[in-house]
């Protein structure tokens, strides 16, 4: 059904929209980052298209891609029932220059989305009413979800007790190694290993 | 009153009077381990099983005379950690801990609050004796209600033990290994074989 | 007599008038879940609310970018771990879609008798929680109670009392057990009457119904403009319903209705849970009639299943296939997906992005109290302070879900 989404978008848009595909029949659009808010209004607006709820946004990080970061928007219409995925991609290689315009004022439930997205994987929304970290610590430093952020790399607030002060074993004993229990041949971002 | 060492009883026959003479410091601790006031700090998961463990079915704090939550830390003297702790609620932690008074005691209940679990990652406390002194730990993600009972008589001994200076932590261990079972089977095995 | 305050000037008796600050949680007894709000009142009155959520925080999408496909399963039973079935479920169901896969009619039967069981499982925790915080004890009592008797079945099914991860890709880690059936439809008019009870409890209680009705309202189209799915849509009287509207599994050849409320209050969407329930009874034992006795219960695809233990030991084919499953995990195909399900709380959407290998590229949970909590806010500006207890238990945040 929602072919003809593509189809109207592409129309009303042409060269805004780079690239459409319906894998794994989920229909999906890739716009200009530029266009973002126009194609957003034009798709809840527009009563053919009338997409009332905004279901998740997120973005996703391809370190080996140019631009780096897909800025991933889920839309459905509640009266149509057809589904939409709307993509951006921003940002270059050092993650600079992530930013795209918000869309928290036409569907305010994207509006901690964003706040999210903002956090964990560092895409700042231009506009924003409220963009401040939401789940992690205003104290934390870089943003966990980019793949060049080593998974267990903490930043802790209260500083932890020593061996001597607690007069037990702290340390975690074995197996709880690095890399227990992980798939060989796996990408190996995401990992410090140089420290341990 | 069985587990009291020090006690002697002296009275008459009829049973009727009678005193008991005990050192001071079991007393306190018999007192202690019989009423002990919780403050449930029930952050995930583990708080589901933490319900059940409180419903009729297992009961598992009324037996104790530890029933009645105080939703106070300073009326509290046992910290229960049930739940992964974030690095976020690390102070939060911390802090009541602080605020509870002497003597106090923490049970980690469930592998989060033990040692981070399978949260190996940056937003995670592994273990919350990284953050704060931690009496009893009780693995299983989460442990079965069964297990937090045990943690529960252990901390009771410890308390009884804390009158003559021990404070290392207890651990609940599982009740089948199943490894040492294997290693003894084999042992025995080798000797009926040597036979 | 005379009145004490005789000899003070009115003016000066008047109360400061600047708004009071008032810092609720992160850990608050009322409140089940770990979440902050930090509350500006002028008297009792709510003038602005910042709810805080994040303490929960334990890195689900990072953890999963280690691991293989299958290590998954384990990180989404702690999301919503209420109904931790329904997240195996729906998982196994998004990495399905990728790998074009359908399991067998039985399988789908029996994901949806254990779904369904788990959302039994959230909505008395939910119901139960709620009234206790509103300080109806027995219930609450009652409910867990119930609960216990679904929690039965599961753990004579998976082994797990809560934490199951039971759903593997293209079926299930075990087959049915022969008593399945007979427990469901054993265990199934016992909770109602445990539901009916409870109800019958609170829902005369003066107390209980005050506190709840005509609160924390929302209408229709500010839940939907808001992203909220699940109970707490319907009770606004919109009846989105994934089961329904976009059927998996075999939902559409069972007969269920949508439970809706009028006016989107705390009373309808306590009320809309109780009716899942009953609705969840009715799909189960539907359910039971219709699943098979016999019959596989995984697919038969060597890419994602393991071979059966008996040939890993025996032939070196099975072998090299089990280790090279186990060690480099299921390929899965490069692209990308979004998969809903309907969770305890409403539409639980994963985005996954595979690139090709046995370790996921993304794994995006879209978790339904996520948007739901973004509501709190609105809904109690304006409130009395204690309506903040009934609204934010009704809205049944789950920290693991909503804090990923
Ligand atoms: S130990 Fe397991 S069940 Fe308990 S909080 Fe941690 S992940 Fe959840």
């Amino acid at each position: 059904m929602s072919v003809r989404v593509l189809e109207a978008l592409k129309e009303k848009f042409g060269d805004a929209v780079v690239e459409t595909h319906s894998q794994f029949g989920d229909d999906t659009a890739v716009v200009r980052a530029d266009k973002w808010k126009e194609v957003c209004r034009f798709l809840r607006d527009d009563p053919a298209m009338s997409f009332d709820m905004s279901v998740d946004l997120c973005g996703v990080d391809y370190p080996d891609r140019e631009p780096r970061f897909e800025v991933v928007l889920h839309l459905y219409s509640v009266a149509k029932r057809h589904r939409l995925r709307l993509k951006a991609r921003i940002g270059d290689a050092e993650g600079e220059g992530a930013e795209i315009d918000t869309v928290a004022d036409i569907w305010i439930g994207v509006n901690w989305f964003e706040r999210e997205t903002y956090d964990l994987m560092g895409i700042s929304f231009k506009g924003h009413p409220d963009l401040r970290r939401i789940l992690m610590y205003p104290e934390f430093e870089g943003h966990p979800l980019r793949k060049d952020y080593p998974a267990n790399k903490t930043q802790p607030l209260v500083p932890y007790r020593t061996e001597e002060e607690a007069g037990v074993t702290l340390e975690k004993q074995a197996p709880f190694g690095l890399d227990e229990g992980m798939p060989f041949g796996r990408r190996a971002w995401g990992t410090d290993r140089g420290e341990s | 009153m069985g587990e009291l060492k020090h006690v002697t009883l002296e009275g008459g026959a009829s049973g009727t009077s009678g005193f008991a003479t005990t050192k001071l410091d079991a007393l306190l601790a018999w007192a202690r381990k019989w009423s002990l006031f919780k403050y449930p700090f029930v952050t995930a998961c583990c708080g589901m099983e933490f319900m059940a463990l409180t419903s009729p079915r297992f009961d598992g704090s009324a037996r104790f005379g530890a029933e009645a939550p105080r939703f106070s830390p300073r009326q509290s003297d046992l910290l229960w950690v049930v739940g992964t702790i974030s690095q976020r609620q690390a102070p939060v932690l911390r802090r009541i801990y602080e605020q509870m008074m002497e003597p106090k005691w923490v049970l980690a209940f469930g592998t989060c609050a033990s040692c981070g679990g399978f949260y190996d990652n940056y937003t995670t406390v592994p273990g919350i004796d990284k953050i704060i002194p931690c009496d009893v730990y009780v693995p299983g993600c989460p442990p079965r209600p069964e297990a937090v009972l045990d943690g529960l008589m252990l901390l009771q001994d410890k308390i009884t033990k804390n009158a003559t200076g021990d404070r290392r932590p207890g651990i609940v261990k599982p009740r089948e290994d199943p490894v040492r079972d294997l290693i003894q089977l084999r042992k025995k095995s080798s000797r009926e074989g040597e036979a | 007599m005379e009145p004490i305050d005789l000899d003070l000037d009115e003016n000066e008796l008047e109360l400061p008038s600047e708004p009071m600050h008032l810092n609720m949680g992160p850990s608050h007894p009322a409140m089940h879940g770990t979440v902050r709000i930090v509350l500006e009142l002028s008297g009792e009155t709510i003038v602005k609310s910042d709810v805080q959520i994040g303490y929960l925080h334990r890195g689900f999408e990072k953890m999963c970018e280690r691991g293989t496909w299958t290590q998954v399963f384990p990180y989404v039973d702690r999301l919503n771990y209420v109904s931790p079935m329904l997240n195996n479920v729906g998982y196994a169901l998004a990495v399905e879609k990728m790998c074009d896969i359908e399991v067998p009619e039985r399988c789908q039967w029996y994901r949806m008798i254990l779904g369904e069981l788990a959302r039994i499982s959230d909505h008395l925790t939910c119901n139960g929680a709620m009234a206790m915080e509103l300080g109806a004890f027995t219930p609450f009592l009652w409910y867990i109670k119930a609960r216990e008797m679904v929690w039965d079945i599961l753990e004579e099914e998976t082994g797990a009392r809560l934490t199951h991860s039971f759903g593997r890709i293209g079926g299930m880690a075990n087959p049915p057990t022969p008593a399945l059936k007979s427990m469901c439809r054993e265990a199934i008019p016992a909770i109602l009457k445990i539901v009916e009870e409870g109800e019958g409890m609170l829902l005369k209680n003066r107390i209980f119904i005050d506190r709840l009705e005509n609160i924390g309202k929302i209408s229709g189209p500010d839940a939907i403009a808001l992203s909220w799915t699940g109970p707490c849509l319907r009770s606004t009287g919109v009846a989105y319903d994934v089961r329904k509207a976009h059927p998996y599994l075999k939902y559409d050849e069972v007969d269920f209705d949508v439970p809706v409320g009028t006016c989107g209050d705390n009373m309808d969407r306590f009320l809309v849970r109780l009716g899942e329930i009953r609705q969840s009874c009715r799909i189960i034992l539907q359910a039971c009639d219709r699943m098979a006795d016999e019959g596989p219960v995984n697919v038969d695809d060597p890419r994602v299943i393991l071979p059966p233990k008996q040939d890993v030991y025996t032939t070196i084919e099975a072998t090299i296939q089990h280790f090279k499953l186990v060690m480099e995990g299921a390929k899965v195909p490069k692209g990308e997906v979004y998969s809903y399900t309907e969770g305890g709380n409403g539409e639980l959407g994963y985005y996954l992005v595979s690139d090709g290998s046995g370790t996921p590229h993304r794994v995006r949970i879209r978790p339904p109290c996520f948007p739901i909590t973004q509501g709190l806010s609105d809904l109690i500006n304006g409130a009395m302070l204690s309506d903040i207890v009934p609204t934010f238990g009704s809205l049944n945040m789950i920290g693991g879900e909503c804090d990923h």
